[in-house]
C-alpha cells in the first residue's frame, strides 16, 4: 500500500530565491498600500467613538476625540465603569443579547428544516410553496406593525423579549429559507442517497449531514440576522415599553438628557463591538471547500 | 445474504421515456452479477430501483423472499458503492465507515471491532483519523467499499465504482473487489460500461441495451455464444469483425462467401451450429474475432480455403502482440448500431453505408513475431472453429436449427 500512500497530496513548495521573494512583495506593494489606506479611512469614525468613550466629559470639553492624541494620559475607563453600574444600560444590553440570540437561532433552525424539505424531500406543491416563500421576501415589515401590535395585545405578550424574537423570526424566515435551500441543493445528492441506504432517517440526515455541511451558509446567515436584530430600533420601539434593547436605551439617553456623551459613547461602542466579535467567531466557517473530498 | 430478483421490471419516467423495459433477472445468493451496457442503456436505473432510489413503474424487485417495491432504501438492508464514492466530507474515515453501524445502534466494542476488521481488509488502518479530502482517489474508493462491507448487508450494489480511478489503480481495485466479494460471499450487483470489468469480475454478466436485457451468461459463454450482433460487438476488444457473407455450396461442402473471400465451413462448425445449414444460398453476417486471425506465416500450414487476403493499412505493435488493420475485399456488415451511430452524425455516411464500400476493414490480432508491413498484401489464417454467424434481418446468432428464423419458414 506504500504506493497508494505515496499519492497523498503533499505538494512541497519549491524554494524561492530571496531576490524573487522581494520582487514579488514589491510588485504587490501599491495594491496593499492602497487597501491599507482605505481600511484606515474606514476605521477613523470607529476609533473616534472609542477615543471619545475613553475621555471624561470635562476633558472632552467642547473639543473632539482627537484631543486624546495630544494628551494620552487623559484616557480613562471611568465612563465604562459608570456604564456598567448603570442598571438601565446593563439591562438593555442583556435584553438585546436575548433578543438577538433568540432571533438568530430560532429562525435559522426553522429555516434549515424548511430548506431541507424544499431542497430534498418530495411532496406535492413543493415548488409552488417555495415560490410563495420567495414572494414573502418583498413584504415590508412596516405593513405588519399594527396587526401584530393588536395580536400581541390579544395574546398578552406585548412588551416581552419573546414578542420581539417572534417578530424578527417571522420576517427573517423567508430570506433564511431562500438562502439555505439554495445552499442545501448544492450538496451532492449521492451523499444523501448513500446515507439513506446506510439506514439513516431523515432527521439523522438533517442533524448529522445537512447541518454540518451547511455550516458556511448557516454562519453567514447567522451574522446577517444577528447584526440586523442587534441594531434594530423600529421593531424594538414598537413592541417594547419596558423591554428596551440597547438601541432604544441609547436613543432614550439622547432625548431625555440632551447630549449625554459620556454614556452614549461607551454604550454605542459596546453595541458595535459585540457584532464584530460575533463576526470573527463565525468567520472561519466561511472557508470554502468544506465539501472537498466527498465526491470524486 | 440473499438473492436479488427483478421480475418484469420497467421504468417509465414522467416524460414518457422508458429507461428499463420488462427486465427479468435473478442474481443468485452470493453471486457476483455484472450489469453491462453502453451509456443510457438503463443499467444504472435498474440498480437504483434495486436500491430504492428510483421508483419502480411496474413489475417487482425481490430481495430474498421479500418484494421491496415499497420498502424505503433504509429498510432494504443493502449497501451501495457510488461512482462518486459519496463520502461524508466532514467525518473522518473511521466515522464514515461507522455511519451505517451507528444508525443501527451497534455496541461500541462491536462497532470498533468491525471497523478495524474492514480497515484491515482494505489496508485503511493508517488513515482512519483522516478526512476524505486528505485521501487519494484509490483510498477514497476503499473507504466507500469499507462503508459497504462493514454493514454486512444482504446485497452489495455498485454503480461504476472504479470509473473515477486511473487505469493502473482500476486494474488493482478490480482484483481487490473480486477478492473481497469472494471472501465475504455477499450477493453483488455491479454496474459498469466497461466490458473488461464485466468479463473479469462477474460470475455472470447481463448485457443491456436500450433498457432491454440482451443476454445473461457466464463471461466465457457471452464471448463464445453471443445471442445477437449487439452482444457480439460489445464483448471483446478489439471488437468482432462483421462481414456480409453468403452461405454457398462449393465442392460438396458449405462455405461462407464474403466478397472475393471464401472460407470453408467444416463439420465442426456445422455441428456446433445446426441452424446454419438452412441458410444455404442466403445471406448471413459473418463474425470473426480479431484473436481468431493470425498471420499465415506464423500459423503454419493453413489450407487456402481457410484464409483471408487483405492489404495491411495499419500496424499497431503492442509488444506482446500486433494489432493489424487489413483492407479486405468484402462488404462490412451494416448493423443497426452502426447505422444509428452514423445517423446521429451524418446522412451522407448512412448512404455510403447502405451502398457499401466493397472493402471492409478487418482487425486481426497477430503474434508479436509477425513481420507484416503496412501496404503489404498478406494471407491471414482464420480459425474456422471460432466463426460466428448472425441472421442479417434479426441480428440473432445462428445456433440451433429450431431457434433460427430461417428454418421455421
Amino acid at each position: 500500500m506504500a504506493s497508494v500512500a505515496a499519492r497523498a497530496p503533499v505538494v512541497p513548495r519549491p524554494a524561492e530565491p530571496l531576490s524573487g521573494r522581494i520582487l514579488r512583495v514589491l510588485g504587490k506593494a501599491p495594491v496593499h498600500l492602497f487597501l491599507a489606506v482605505i481600511g484606515l479611512l474606514w476605521l477613523i469614525p470607529t476609533l473616534g467613538l472609542l477615543f471619545t468613550s475613553l475621555l471624561s466629559a470635562s476633558d472632552l470639553g467642547g473639543g473632539g476625540w482627537w484631543q486624546i492624541l495630544s494628551k494620552p494620559s487623559a484616557a480613562t475607563w471611568q465612563n465604562y465603569d459608570a456604564l456598567l453600574s448603570n442598571e438601565q444600560i446593563t439591562d438593555s444590553l442583556l435584553t438585546t443579547l436575548q433578543v438577538a440570540i433568540g432571533s438568530t437561532v430560532l429562525p435559522i433552525f426553522i429555516a434549515a428544516l424548511a430548506a431541507y424539505a424544499f431542497a430534498w424531500l418530495e411532496f406535492p406543491g413543493r415548488d409552488w410553496l417555495f415560490i410563495v416563500v420567495i414572494a414573502l421576501l418583498v413584504v415590508p415589515l412596516q405593513m405588519a406593525l399594527i396587526p401584530i401590535f393588536s395580536l400581541y395585545n390579544t395574546l398578552g405578550i406585548f412588551d416581552t423579549v419573546l414578542s420581539l424574537i417572534l417578530f424578527h423570526t417571522a420576517f427573517g424566515l423567508p430570506f433564511a429559507i431562500f438562502l439555505l435551500r439554495n445552499f442545501f441543493i448544492g450538496i451532492p445528492k449521492d451523499i444523501l442517497e448513500s446515507a439513506r441506504i446506510d439506514g439513516a432517517s431523515e432527521f439523522r440526515i438533517f442533524f448529522r449531514l445537512i447541518l454540518p455541511l451547511g455550516l458556511p451558509a448557516i454562519a453567514s446567515l447567522a451574522i446577517f440576522q444577528f447584526l440586523w436584530t442587534w441594531n434594530d430600533l423600529l421593531v424594538a420601539l414598537t413592541f417594547g415599553r419596558d423591554t428596551k434593547p440597547i438601541t432604544v436605551a441609547i436613543f432614550n439617553q439622547l432625548t431625555e438628557f440632551g447630549s449625554n456623551i459620556e454614556i452614549i459613547a461607551p454604550a454605542s461602542f459596546i453595541s458595535l463591538a459585540l457584532p464584530i466579535v460575533v463576526f470573527f467567531a463565525f468567520q472561519r466557517y466561511f472557508v470554502q471547500g468544506l465539501l472537498a473530498g466527498s465526491v470524486k | 445474504m440473499a438473492a436479488v430478483a427483478f421480475e418484469d421490471v420497467s421504468k417509465v419516467y414522467a416524460d414518457g421515456t422508458t429507461a428499463v423495459s420488462g427486465l427479468d433477472l435473478e442474481i443468485r445468493d452470493s453471486e457476483f452479477m455484472v450489469l453491462v451496457g453502453p451509456s443510457g442503456c438503463g443499467k444504472t436505473t435498474a440498480l437504483r430501483m434495486a436500491a430504492g432510489l428510483e421508483e419502480i413503474s411496474s413489475g417487482a424487485v425481490r430481495i430474498g423472499e421479500r418484494v421491496v417495491n415499497h420498502v424505503p432504501s433504509r429498510d432494504r438492508d443493502i449497501a451501495m458503492v457510488f461512482q462518486s464514492y459519496a463520502l461524508y466530507p466532514h467525518l473522518s474515515v473511521y466515522e464514515n465507515i461507522a455511519f451505517g453501524l451507528r444508525v443501527k445502534k451497534v455496541k461500541k466494542d462491536e462497532l470498533d471491532r468491525r471497523i478495524l476488521e474492514a480497515a484491515r481488509i482494505l489496508d485503511l488502518e493508517p488513515f482512519l483519523k483522516r478526512k476524505p479530502r486528505a485521501l487519494s482517489g484509490g483510498q477514497r474508493q476503499r473507504v466507500a467499499m469499507g462503508r459497504a462491507i462493514v454493514r454486512q448487508p444482504q446485497a452489495f450494489l455498485m454503480d461504476e465504482p472504479l470509473s473515477n480511478l486511473d487505469a493502473k489503480l482500476r486494474v488493482q481495485m478490480r482484483g481487490e473487489i473480486s477478492r473481497i466479494q469472494r471472501n465475504l460471499r455477499v450477493t453483488t450487483l455491479y454496474v459498469t460500461h466497461d466490458q473488461v470489468e464485466a468479463m473479469t469480475m462477474g460470475d455472470r454478466v447481463a448485457v443491456m441495451r436500450k433498457g432491454e436485457l440482451q443476454q445473461v451468461a457466464s463471461p466465457q459463454e457471452l464471448y463464445d455464444r453471443p445471442v445477437n450482433l449487439f452482444v457480439a460487438g460489445f464483448i471483446g476488444s478489439p471488437a468482432m469483425n462483421l462481414l456480409e457473407a453468403t452461405v454457398a455450396r462449393t465442392n460438396g461442402g458449405l462455405s461462407a462467401q464474403a466478397g472475393s473471400q471464401s472460407i470453408v465451413l467444416d463439420e465442426g462448425v456445422l455441428s456446433a451450429r445446426p441452424g446454419l445449414a438452412a441458410y444455404e444460398g442466403r445471406p448471413v453476417i459473418l463474425g470473426i474475432r480479431p484473436e481468431d486471425l493470425e498471420d499465415t506465416a506464423l500459423a503454419g500450414d493453413t489450407p487456402s480455403d481457410r484464409r483471408l487476403r487483405g492489404t495491411v493499412e495499419l500496424r499497431e505493435a503492442l509488444g506482446s502482440e500486433l494489432i493489424v488493420h487489413l483492407a479486405v475485399d468484402a462488404r462490412p456488415a451494416v448493423t443497426e448500431d452502426v447505422r444509428e451511430l452514423a445517423e446521429d452524425t451524418d446522412a451522407v455516411v448512412v448512404q455510403e453505408l447502405e451502398e457499401g464500400p466493397a472493402r471492409a476493414t478487418v482487425v486481426g490480432r497477430f503474434g508479436a513475431r509477425s513481420k507484416v508491413q503496412e501496404g503489404e498484401t498478406v494471407e491471414v489464417s482464420v480459425d474456422t472453429r471460432a466463426l460466428h454467424f448472425f441472421d442479417p434481418d434479426s441480428g440473432a446468432g445462428i445456433y440451433e436449427s429450431d431457434t433460427t428464423k430461417g428454418v421455421t419458414r
